[in-house]
């Protein structure tokens, strides 16, 4: 493979890490806040991206608007989603929680393919973003420089939210205890219904970038990325945002590298994330930035 | 006439299905420091997670009046997040103070029910005065402190909403005897400021030493009360709690 194959490959990969890293982020986060897995997670990216292709053709907006737009969208419909199926559940076992989770899952999804109907359907790609840069011998889609570029934004503001703000303090002391949270005076109710619609924003986020780059939307789109991110989150250790960005990294980097330097295997590139899953369980289940589960006594 | 804060009235708690409350009738006048003593499982925790808003189910009734003036109003069933707001701070059995979190950020969590940024600066100021060494401790994160800076961490914490009744359950829990003093030297020096204190403890001689006004639990009932001194020098109680 020539050193420019090898770059160009590199790019991709940062791509679609940035992609598993966002949706990731949504994950590790309500698990933070509620020691939940959001199987629905990736339907919400779905409907980000259905949300862009509706501005885009149907009601003709410019592709920023409806970006916006899909954005506030899925975080409303992220936090409607707790609202309707987890919280009625925050003291009932966390199977309970769970199985709701996997049954709004498939609401969605069902819901999508009778609204919108099975059909993929394509995506307006604004010029700017298809055209290309020559570096050297190397082509660079501005697209592919463009994701890494917003997600590392869009985490920076993240981490600014978890870290110097208030909400993000009552974040990060919820994942720890609720009760004393709520001691100190935080109303939990609706910092959990923040992390949802927090999280589903970066969810839209990926989900838009995503149908941008393989530029169609169908009602399962968000399946295999969500299961993808599912695997990020718990390689960086659930409950920690920086490894969940790591995780979503590592995996891009997998399956592009796999495929790059054994093209005979790029049948299974979808295996690759969940023989990564099998390991870390196996080697590290915490995962690599993840705390121990020491249960509390 | 008295000036009551709280007033407990026929108090029952049940927890887990067991009555860990059966009747309690007590009442805090303002600017006291009052103690509950008793043996482990007695209660005591029960009536103070009760007023705090901790304890799902609950009958009886728990009025409080702020300030000076105020109508005493029932806050039984009311939520913990809102109790900080009517002036009623907690700081927890076992500190509970929030391990990976800066001792910095631990207080400011303390404050979260306020917005006047002047008035958090000034009360942490207060804190790290009262408690020189969170002070040379705030960056580090509040599981790396000793047994006793956490304990100074949890009463510090509870006192940053500005509260007007501060209750602590069990400050002493866990302590070296020297540490013990200094927590009830600062218990002391926190009620000079004006805070009345509801102090829940199994070190009965240092907290009755203290107290205005004492009640002993005994299997969720008050088996007696009476002035700290009064129960201090009653033989039943020096046998029972004082060791002879």
């Amino acid at each position: 493979m020539s050193l420019e194959m090898f770059f160009q490959h590199c790019f991709n990969a940062l791509t679609l890490g940035s992609l598993y890293a966002l949706i990731a982020i949504g994950y590790t986060m309500v698990y933070g806040v509620l020691r939940l897995i959001n199987f629905a997670h990736g339907d919400i990216l779905m409907v980000g991206a259905y949300f862009v292709f509706f501005g885009t053709f149907a009601f003709g907006w410019p592709w920023g608007v409806s970006a916006i737009v899909a954005v506030a969208g899925a975080s409303l419909l992220g936090v409607l989603v707790e609202r309707v199926a987890y919280r009625p559940l925050r003291e009932a076992p966390r199977i309970s929680a769970l199985i709701s989770a996997i049954a709004v899952s498939f609401f969605i999804e069902s819901l999508a393919v009778v609204v919108f109907t099975g059909q993929p359907r394509p995506v307006l790609q604004p010029d700017w973003l298809i055209s290309e840069w020559q570096l050297g011998n190397i082509r660079v889609l501005k697209l592919t420089a463009f994701v890494p570029v917003m997600t590392a934004v869009l985490v920076a503001g993240l981490l600014y939210i978890l870290y110097r703000t208030k909400p993000g303090l009552a974040m990060r002391a919820i994942s720890k205890d609720i009760e004393t949270t709520r001691l100190m005076g935080v109303r939990v109710d609706n910092i959990i219904a923040f992390t949802f619609a927090v999280g589903s924003a970066l969810a839209a986020a990926s989900g838009i970038m995503w149908a941008l780059r393989y530029p169609q939307v169908h009602p399962y789109m968000g399946i295999m990325p969500g299961l993808k991110a599912f695997v990020a989150a718990v390689v960086g250790g659930i409950g920690s945002v920086q490894g969940a960005v790591i995780g979503g990294v590592i995996l891009g980097f997998v399956e592009i590298m796999s495929i790059a330097f054994f093209p005979e295997l790029s049948g299974y590139r979808d295996a690759f994330a969940f023989i990564i899953l099998v390991l870390v369980l196996v080697f590290k289940p915490t995962g690599l930035l993840g705390e121990d589960l020491k249960e509390k006594i | 006439m008295a000036d009551t804060m709280l007033q407990i009235k026929d108090l029952h708690v049940n927890y887990g299905g067991i009555c860990a409350v059966q009747g309690v009738n007590l009442s805090i006048e303002r600017g006291s420091i009052v103690t509950l003593v008793g043996a482990n499982g007695a209660g005591k925790s029960s009536i103070i997670r009760s007023i705090a808003g901790l304890n799902r189910e609950v009958k009886g009734d728990i009025l409080f009046s702020r300030k000076h003036g105020d109508a005493p109003e029932s806050i039984l069933g009311l939520r913990p997040e809102n109790m900080v707001r009517r002036g009623i701070s907690l700081s927890p059995e076992g500190r509970r103070i929030l391990p990976h979190l800066t001792v910095e950020e631990n207080l400011s969590l303390g404050a979260y029910s306020r917005n006047d940024r002047e008035g958090i600066e000034e009360d942490r100021e207060k804190v790290y005065t009262l408690f020189p060494r969170l002070r040379e401790r705030s960056w580090q994160k509040g599981g790396t402190l000793s047994g006793g800076e956490q304990q100074m961490l949890a009463v510090g914490r509870a006192l940053m909403s500005r509260p007007d009744l501060i209750m602590l359950d069990e400050p002493s829990l866990g302590l070296a005897p020297l540490l013990v003093k200094e927590i009830f030297g600062i218990i002391t020096r926190i009620h000079e400021t004006g805070v009345t204190v509801l102090l829940v403890e199994q070190n009965a001689y240092a907290a009755l030493n203290v107290a205005d006004y004492a009640y002993i639990l005994e299997v969720g009932r008050i088996a007696l009360e009476g002035t700290g001194k009064e129960l201090l020098s009653n033989p039943q109680v020096r046998s029972a709690y004082l060791g002879g």
